[in-house]
């Protein structure tokens, strides 16, 4: 357990070193989100109602919520690279505890979320959004994004390891996770879509994690949705966590 | 770093008490099959590498070489067979296996983005070590293999040779008694490549035991102190490299002739110096050559006697395609790779 600890951080620690060394993969962290702020609160906003806020207000922790999830998006690629560079197969030949690998990786995540997800937060504090609750709120919200995050950083380990290319590792996440965020609440309200979707979107992980943010910070009713998006997170790290390591341990340089 | 230093240290770092190799031959195999769908990539291999001494495991693309190296790495599960390293079952063990080895492949497996130090540092970790011992641990290493002008440079940077270089050093951070390389001079130009042979026979001097698969013959030879010819994912043949080469017999002579025409005389002329029956292929009379000294000036007084033009004569040392047409009756046959490189 403790050589497991130890091997994570230093796994992290490689993901995050090499950060600062690819500029390109900076970008899609903070400019590419800011662009979908700016697109949705000047483009779409002013034509969805969003009664009892205001668009930026109700936008901000949706596209957040988004954004996180896709924050793993770098574990697919960067495990999908390691695998074909045969990295996987070295590091598979050490002593050192299998999980690490994964673990290390979804744990590197975490602060390059943090990182974005303040972006997205400036950016928003800056075209008018404001909080309506108080510190603790705001950072229980904000720990509970990262849970979310971190979960979803499984799913994109998953990803990663059982597609044939970094590029297929992102277009599989992309495929399978954009449509889950819009049909949720995160952008309009579910009220406004047909019964199905409705449906639909009313179960959806997303739905409750978005509107437990709204609840934490904007005071909005909290309702099931804080307890939602915690067993929605557990369960999803609960699946897609041990599936993603025994799927590592027979992984094979393709 | 000496063994006893090994343990030393991660006694020091509060790990695990690192098991030490038992005694008996450092890989034992025996029937080994491991498929992929229906190609059966390794077909019952058995092999047996004594400690201190450098196996190869000769054979073309797509023979089963790399995957008889992943199952005795870990990497991969047999479907059948057993194998043991440093006396450690490759299924029932493999935690304490992967302390006794260390893998450099042709991959280079080096992460791009960190520089040659922060590799190693990394590996050493893994390994156990605390991060101090790590880097100096990886100095010393950079050092010894003159990478250290480059250490603080990210690998993407390095030379091929470079790259190569540093991968073999991270198979060598926690000095590993047992050392698995997989093609390692593949794709090096010949300079990079008689480096890392330097290298790799100063390791063994150290009493390190390599298994090594290569595609050169020139390079098992060189190297090993046995050879495993495999093909089809069967050891086809097992020997010292003079025996194989006994059993592929000498230097081939290739006689360039000015008129085709000749070629029916030419080989009656040049019969006695062989003991198989020559060929003309491509305008060139060939035959192996039962002694290589003195061959091409008996082979020209002949010709030039009987008064038969030559163009180009050369003697030409066996390859790999040689060894399997001796001992297969087939040349190496290069596999479609995509389906083999598993």
């Amino acid at each position: 357990m403790r050589k497991l600890f130890a091997d994570t951080m230093v796994i992290a620690e490689r993901n995050l070193i090499r950060l600062p060394r690819s500029p390109d993969l900076l970008i899609a962290f903070t400019v590419q989100p800011i662009m979908f702020v700016l697109l949705f609160a000047y483009v779409f906003g002013g034509a969805i109602s969003t009664p009892g806020y205001s668009y930026i207000d109700f936008l901000i922790p949706g596209i957040i919520v988004q954004n996180i999830a896709f924050g793993g998006f770098v574990t697919a690629v960067g495990l999908n690279e390691d695998l074909s560079k045969g990295l996987i197969d070295r590091f598979r030949s050490l002593p050192m505890a299998r999980p690490a690998v994964l673990a290390g990786r979804t744990s590197a995540d975490i602060v390059t979320n943090l990182l974005s997800a303040l972006v997205l937060l400036v950016t928003g504090l800056i075209i008018g959004f404001r909080f309506d609750a108080g510190p603790l709120d705001i950072l229980a919200g904000m720990a509970l994004l990262l849970f979310f995050g971190y979960a979803f950083s499984w799913v994109f380990a998953l990803f990663g390891l059982v597609v044939s290319s970094p590029e297929a590792a992102s277009s599989v996440g992309f495929i399978v996770v954009f449509p889950l965020t819009f049909i949720s609440s995160a952008f309009v309200p579910v009220e406004s879509m047909p019964d199905g979707l409705r449906w639909f979107a009313e179960i959806n992980p997303f739905t409750f994690m978005v509107d437990a943010m709204r609840a934490l910070w904007l005071g909005a009713p909290a309702g099931n949705s804080i307890w939602g998006a915690f067993v929605w997170t557990v369960a999803i790290l609960a699946v897609f966590a041990p599936v993603s390591v025994s799927r590592y341990r027979r992984a094979a340089v393709n | 770093m000496t063994r006893a230093g090994q343990i030393r240290d991660a006694a020091e770092t509060g790990g695990a008490e690192p098991e030490v190799p038992r005694d008996g031959p450092a890989i034992t195999a025996g029937g080994l099959v491991k498929c992929f769908g229906d190609v059966r990539a390794i077909d019952g291999v058995d092999l047996e590498v004594e400690t201190g001494t450098i196996l190869g495991l000769l054979g073309p693309n797509g023979a089963g070489k790399t995957t008889v190296v992943r199952v005795l790495t870990t990497l991969l599960k047999p479907d059948s067979g057993a194998a043991t390293v440093a006396g450690f079952d490759v299924l029932s063990e493999g935690a304490a296996l992967r302390e006794q080895i260390g893998l450099a492949g042709q991959y280079a497996a080096v992460d791009e983005n960190l520089t040659g130090l922060e590799n190693l540092t990394m590996v050493g970790r893994l390994y156990g070590m605390t991060r101090s011992r790590a880097k100096m641990r990886a100095w010393e290493l950079l050092a010894r293999f003159d990478l250290a002008d480059a250490a603080k440079r990210p690998a993407r940077t390095y030379s091929g040779g470079m790259r190569r270089r540093l991968d073999l050093t991270a198979a060598l951070v926690a000095d590993p008694p047992m050392l698995f390389l997989d093609e390692p001079t593949t794709g090096l130009d010949p300079r990079s490549r008689i480096a890392l042979w330097e290298t790799i026979e100063s390791l063994v001097a150290d009493g390190t035991t390599v298994l090594l698969t290569t595609q050169y013959l020139d390079e098992a030879d060189r190297l090993a102190d046995r050879i495993a010819v495999i093909d089809h994912g069967k050891v086809i043949a097992d020997g010292t490299p003079d025996e194989l080469k006994d059993r592929v017999g000498g230097e081939k002579l290739e006689v360039r002739l000015s008129e085709p025409g000749d070629a029916d005389r030419a080989i009656e002329l040049l019969v006695s110096m062989t003991d198989e029956q020559p060929v003309f292929e491509d305008g060139s009379v060939k035959l192996t050559v039962r002694r290589r000294k003195g061959a091409i000036v008996e082979a020209v007084q002949r010709l030039n006697q009987a008064g038969i033009g030559i163009d180009d004569l050369g003697l030409r040392r066996p390859t790999l395609d040689d060894v399997f047409l001796a001992l297969t009756g087939h040349a190496a046959e290069v596999e479609d790779a995509g389906q083999v490189e598993v």
